[in-house]
Parts: structure tokens; C-alpha cells; sequence
């Protein structure tokens, strides 16, 4: 995502006049689908084997249990057939041997944005990175192909305890404390995709909020993929301590190519007693993405963990942050948007499992496919046993632009307890002629009125994000609205 | 050509839904500074006209035009004529979840005005709340979502308050309204009609006429304007009902 208007992509002002409301003329390709030239401190070769797993390690001076970790979990991956579930179609046409594994751009992470090379951070300034760092966050990651780049956090946070940092730094720095929580909420095993990443990982944010500490505004992280054919596989582990409060916020953009790249995170919460952790994420990639992702919190007594999550680019994505329930009292929420355009593919969804007594989780999920997109919501909400006085919410609606558009709903619940409360609503819509002829009829052009709905359609979203990027998110909207009709 | 003094005229103007032939010749001439009442029973097609007049997509004009300020409307689309100063007060506002009022209405005031007008939009607003006793909170719901039959009729004529049409088209703007609400909206109606403006009203009762005072009345059965006469008509009506006493004619005859 990209969390500030103004870059030199911008129209000329004359096209601004003519047609205020609209940004006609900008177009992903040119706003966020540029690419810089190569002059890369290292770049592998492509395809995926334990020699270049050796390599990585080796370069990143890693401990041995990580070095085995790695190695196992390669095994893991690729022992692992393809999900058998999804759209199959689309994931069997990944050539995992034409990929790049590993690029690392600079030698040393920048401390400043002085320290990093010219091109890369006249693309972070491009996106607006170093002016949201200015104005509205508590601090900035920013990871490039497969190595954050540049690092920083305000003072006094430091100052209060707060450990955010990239997630090789953090092996480094704090072993102990990763090694603690390190894929303990997802196991290499967990799917093929968790395990190639465990096998590859590189980069990602590692937070640590002491006890009783709120980070009070937003820390933020944004990935951008460079080259072609490339594969990012950042690793992010955010603990927040008994009573903390701290909220994340992930972007990411790419240039647009003809050839596929993949990315697949494992991202992983602990959010002990009273602990409160939101993970908003914008998913801004080109549409020439893979995007296989796995995201889980474990959330312990009386805490409460919210997955905000935003799906708008990709080629296909398959993402279902998913919350772990443990001990009483506590709560998640999943808010999630997704937007099927042209040649998308959306999978997205959410899972919560019920393993204490009462406990409550919100599930809401908006998709808006249009112009032939698709757009999955695949929910699963479980119950244990014995897991008495739970709530449960879950409501889907999807919006449909277009005729050869297309939703799909697959909702699992298996409630093992009787004494639950539970709540499920479903709804697939259509922008109604009824709704278009209201707003045309006090002055707005066609074009005009359906955006208007849509950007009502996901509003219960979008006034949960930080104002900044509501803004953006409307915007990246209207990009993909425009021509909408028919 | 239309009519030489007529701000707005509709002449013989024929109006489908489907195959189905609902507004069947109906001519209209509005000059600046009239109020028009069109008084019909449940049915007749008087909301399919104002409709079709906007450009309803379920309604088809088959035969005849639309003017205003002389220029030809019949194919424009709804909002090229809103732009051009033409309003209809709808019967039944549809809900748009999410789309505050506020919102709406900066949208639709910026297509009828331009950017620079967004500058005095925020007290432009609370001056017409104001007008029409509506308290701030409504701007910041969502747009007829949840409202009372009241709100959405109150929400109708802040729009048309806040967009000054020339010509506005009120389609049945008192169902649904206490006697209350009924004066606070019809000050807001006379509050925006002018010596540079026309007025047509469509409703089934003579009550919001006691309130906005037409210059005339014309009376809709089946698809046509059966009487045209001055706001006695309106009182005749209120007393004898829309009878045989008004159209003898049998319905087939009426037919062209």
C-alpha cells in the first residue's frame, strides 16, 4: 500500500481540472508499476534446493537451530503436495524453478535514508514512505526484494522498551526472545507454503511491546518487489506483553511484469493477557502476483486481537488470517476487504477457533468482484468442547459489478459446544439500477454513483483504518473502478 | 419547438414500462414563477411521469418531449439534466449503506456547481439544516438507510434546498409526514420557489396544497391530464373525490 497521495506519477494538472473527481490517466503501471535498474549487492540463482538454503544461512551468520530449521523445513515443503483445494488451476501453474529465492540489495541496512541507495529510495519517496515516517508513524521498516533496507523507530519508544526491528536483526540481537516464540504459532508444517517460507524466510518485522506499554501510533512496514520472477518471503513475529497495546500496519506494491513472482509471509501474533495487537494490511501487489500467505495469532486471557485486512491487488490470493482463541476472555475480530478486478483472483477469508470458554470473535468480510474477477470468502469458525458462553459473529457480503463476475462463499463452523451463541449472515448484491438513478439523478455521472456505493459498500472498513490511509485506500479504489460500467 | 415564456414544458409526452403503456399524452407548460399541481388517484402514473421526465431506466418515452429553458431534455441523461438545474423529490428514496449524507450531498453539490461551491458547503448546510429543523447528527448517517418515512421526505427537500434547482418535481413529497413535519417541508419548498423557478407537485391529496398554494391544478387519470383548472380544482376534488363526475369518459374511448 501506499500511505500518501503525492508522487511525481501524479497527472498533469490540467487533467485534474477537466475532471476533478476522476484520476483519469493514472493507472497502476505508472503509479506503482515502475521498476528501478538492478545493482544488486547479491543476487542468487533461481530454483529453490538445499545448496541455496546453505547460502542464505551462511551469508546471514544465523544460529544453528535456525540453520536446521530451515533445512528441515525445506524438506517439509517439499515433500508437501499442492493444496488440493482453492483455486488449483492457478496454483499449479507456479514454476518454483523459475524463481529468485534470495536478492539482497545492500550489503549493510540503512539507519537513515541517506544510507540507501539512490534508486531504492527515490522508489520509497515515490510510494511516500519517508513523508507517512514524517508525519504519522511511530516507525518505519521497508523492505526491498528480500532485505529490509531501511529501519527506524522514534526515540522514545526505544526508550520505553519496544523492540521493533527487521526480523534477521531481531535473530541477531534478541535470540533468546525469538527463538521463544519462532513458528510456534505456525509450524513449517503447517502448509506447503508456510514451510517454503520458514525454508527461505528473509526480512519481515520482529516487535516486542514490554508490559504495560502502549506503542500509541501506528508502526508501519511496506514491501516492495523489484525484480522479475522474484520470491518474497518475509517473516514477521509481533509479541505483545501482558497488558500492551501496539498496532501494525503492512503495505506493498511491485512493479508490473509479464512473468510471475510469489509472495508467501508467515506472519505469527502472541498477544498475552490483556494484551491488545490490530495487523492492518493494504495489499496493493501487481497483478502478476502470487500472494500465499499464512497469518495466525494465538491471543491468551482477556486479550483481543484484530486482523484488518485488505486485499486489492494480486493475481490470485489465498489468505486467511486466522485467531487462536486460548484462554478465557479473550477476543478477535477479522474485518477484511477484497477486490476482484480483471483476471483476479481473491481467496480470502478468516478462521477463529474457540479453545477456551467465553470467548468472542467478530468475523466481517466485504468482497466487491467486477469486470470478471473472482472473489472467495472461506471462513472457519470452530468451537471446542467445553468452551462454554462463546460469541460468535460471522457476516459476508459481496458486491457484484459486471456479468461474468463471480463470488463464491465457503463457510465452515464446527461447534463442538452447546452453550455458544452464534450469529451468521451472508448476502451477495449488485449495485442496484435503483441506487445509480438516485445518485445520477442529483448530478453524478454513472461512473461516479457506482464508486460512490462501493466505497459505501466497504465503508465499515475503511472508517476503521487510520485516516491517511482511508484516503488511499478510496483512491486505489477509484482506480479500479474506472470503466466499471456493464 | 417549445413554448416561447415556458421554463419547462412536457408535450405530449407517452411513457412505457415494459410493453406496457402507462403515461399516455400528457402536455405541461411551466413558466418561471409557477407552482403546478398534478392531482391524481393511486395508480395513474403521475410517479412514471415525473420518472421518465428524470430518466428512470425502467421507463421508456416512446413518444413526445421534454424541455427546459427551451432546450430539448428527452435524451439526456439523469444527470446532465440535474446539472442543468432539473430536481425530482423522489416518492420512494432508495438507501445507499455507507454513503454518509454529508458525503452525498458535497458529491452532488460539486456536479451541480462545480469545485469553488465546496467552499461555503459546510455552512451552506448547517444553514439549511437549520431551515428545515434537522439536527447536524443526520448528515453524519448514512444515506436513507434506517430512516423514517419523515427523514427521507426532510432529506429530499434539503437536497433540493441545497442543489437550487430551476425546476423542481416533487413526487408525493407529503405521504408519510405528520402535520408538523408537512409545514416545516413545505416552508422549505416555498423557501426555494422563486419568480425564477417552476414547481411541480404530484400527490393524491389537497393537503400539502393548503401549504404550497399552486397556481394550478391539473387532475391525472390513467395516464393522462383529464382537467387543468386553478386551485379550486383542488378543493373541488378534496370534497368529491376522483368520480365519475371528472372523467366520464370510459377508459378505452380515452385512448388515441
Amino acid at each position: 500500500m501506499e500511505p500518501l497521495k503525492h508522487s511525481p506519477g501524479a497527472p498533469p494538472a490540467a487533467d485534474v481540472k477537466t475532471k476533478p473527481e476522476l484520476h483519469i490517466g493514472e493507472d497502476y503501471a505508472s503509479r506503482y508499476g515502475f521498476h528501478d535498474a538492478e545493482a544488486y549487492f547479491h543476487k542468487g540463482r533461481k530454483g529453490i534446493d538445499h545448496e541455496v538454503v546453505e547460502m542464505m544461512t551462511r551469508m546471514k551468520k544465523e544460529p544453528e537451530w535456525m540453520r536446521r530449521f530451515r533445512h528441515e523445513s525445506l524438506d517439509v515443503f517439499l515433500s508437501k503436495p499442492m493444496p488440493r483445494w482453492g483455486d488449483t488451476e492457478l496454483l499449479n501453474s507456479i514454476n518454483f524453478d523459475d524463481i529468485y529465492y534470495y536478492v539482497k540489495p545492500m550489503a549493510e541496512q540503512g539507519k537513515s535514508w541517506d544510507d540507501v541507495p539512490e534508486n531504492i529510495k527515490n522508489t520509497f519517496e515515490r510510494l511516500g514512505i519517508p513523508e507517512a515516517e514524517r508525519k504519522f508513524l511511530a516507525g518505519v521498516s521497508a523492505q526491498y526484494e528480500s532485505e529490509v533496507v531501511y529501519h527506524s523507530m522514534r526515540d522514545d519508544l526505544k526508550k520505553k522498551g519496544i523492540i521493533f526491528l527487521d526480523m534477521d536483526t531481531a535473530l541477531r540481537e534478541h535470540p533468546e526472545i525469538v527463538q521463544k516464540y519462532f513458528a510456534t504459532v505456525i509450524p513449517a508444517a503447517d502448509n506447503k507454503f508456510a514451510a517454503l517460507n520458514s525454508a527461505v524466510w528473509s526480512g519481515g518485522s520482529f516487535i516486542y511491546v514490554p508490559p504495560g506499554v502502549d506503542v500509541g501510533i501506528p508502526l508501519q512496514a511496506y514491501f516492495r518487489i523489484n525484480t522479475e520472477n522474484m520470491g518474497q518471503f518475509e517473516r514477521t513475529l509481533i509479541i505483545a506483553d501482558k497488558g500492551s497495546r501496539v498496532h501494525y500496519i503492512e503495505g506493498c506494491t511491485a512493479p508490473v511484469y509479464s512473468t510471475n513472482s510469489l509472495h508467501s509471509a508467515v506472519v505469527e501474533l502472541v498477544a498475552l493477557e490483556h494484551a491488545y495487537i490490530r495487523y492492518t494490511t493494504i495489499q496493493n501487489w501487481s497483478n502478476n502476483i502470487f500472494n500465499l500467505v499464512t497469518k495466525r495469532a494465538a491471543a491468551y486471557r482477556n486479550s483481543t486481537v484484530e486482523w484488518v485486512d485488505g486485499n486489492i491487488g494480486s493475481k490470485l490470493t489465498m489468505k486467511f488470517p486466522c485467531i487462536y482463541l486460548l484462554e478465557e476472555g479473550a477476543k478477535g475480530e477479522i474485518l477484511s476487504v477484497a477486490f476482484a478486478g480483471k483476471g483476479q483472483h481473491q481467496d480470502a477469508g478468516a478462521k477463529v477457533i474457540h479453545a477456551a470458554p467465553r470467548t468472542t470473535s467478530r468475523i466481517t468480510s466485504k468482497s466487491i468482484s467486477k469486470s470478471g474477477g473472482r472473489a472467495s470468502y472461506r471462513g472457519m469458525v470452530k468451537v471446542y468442547p467445553k468452551a462454554t458462553d462463546c460469541k460468535v459473529s460471522v457476516e459476508c457480503d459481496a458486491l457484484l459489478i459486471g456479468k461474468d463476475s463471480r463470488s463464491d462463499t465457503y463457510p465452515t463452523m464446527e461447534i463442538a459446544e452447546d452453550n455458544v451463541q452464534i450469529e451468521h449472515e451472508a448476502r451477495v448484491s449488485k449495485v442496484s439500477e435503483e441506487q445509480i438513478f438516485y445518485l445520477m439523478s442529483r448530478g453524478l455521472t454513472e461512473d461516479e454513483a457506482r464508486l460512490l456505493i462501493v466505497n459505501g459498500f466497504i465503508e465499515p472498513f475503511t472508517k476503521e483504518l487510520p485516516m491517511e490511509y482511508a484516503v488511499e485506500l478510496n483512491r486505489l479504489i477509484e482506480l479500479e473502478m474506472e470503466g466499471s460500467v456493464g | 419547438m417549445s413554448t416561447k415564456d415556458a421554463l419547462f414544458e412536457i408535450e405530449d409526452l407517452h411513457v412505457s414500462i415494459g410493453d406496457k403503456e402507462i403515461v399516455r399524452g400528457v402536455s405541461l407548460v411551466v413558466r418561471a414563477g409557477e407552482k403546478h399541481a398534478i392531482m391524481g388517484p393511486n395508480g395513474s402514473g403521475k410517479s412514471t411521469l415525473t420518472n421518465a421526465v428524470m430518466g428512470h431506466p425502467s421507463t421508456t418515452i416512446t413518444r413526445g418531449r421534454a424541455w427546459l429553458n427551451g432546450e430539448d431534455l428527452t435524451s439526456l441523461e439523469p444527470h446532465e439534466k440535474a446539472r442543468k438545474g432539473l430536481f425530482l423529490a423522489f416518492q420512494y428514496p432508495v438507501a445507499v449503506p455507507g454513503v454518509t449524507v454529508a458525503n452525498f450531498l458535497r458529491s452532488a453539490v460539486k456536479a451541480r456547481f462545480g469545485e469553488d461551491r465546496l467552499k461555503t458547503f459546510r455552512q451552506d448546510l448547517k444553514a439549511r439544516l437549520r431551515d428545515l429543523e434537522i439536527d447536524e447528527s443526520f448528515v453524519t448517517r448514512y444515506l436513507n438507510e434506517g430512516f423514517s418515512g419523515g427523514e427521507k421526505k426532510r432529506l429530499e427537500i434539503l437536497q433540493m434546498a441545497m442543489l437550487e434547482p430551476r425546476m423542481a418535481l416533487l413526487d408525493e413529497t407529503d405521504s408519510g409526514l405528520d402535520i408538523d413535519a408537512l409545514k416545516v417541508v413545505s416552508e422549505g419548498v416555498n423557501r426555494h420557489s422563486g419568480p425564477q423557478t417552476g414547481l411541480v407537485l404530484v400527490t393524491h391529496y389537497q393537503r400539502i396544497l393548503n401549504y404550497i398554494r399552486p397556481d394550478f391544478v391539473h387532475v391525472f387519470m390513467s395516464g393522462r391530464i383529464v382537467r387543468s383548472g386553478g386551485f379550486e380544482l383542488a378543493l373541488e376534488l378534496d370534497k368529491k373525490g376522483y368520480g365519475d363526475w371528472i372523467a366520464p369518459a370510459p377508459l378505452a374511448a380515452a385512448s388515441n
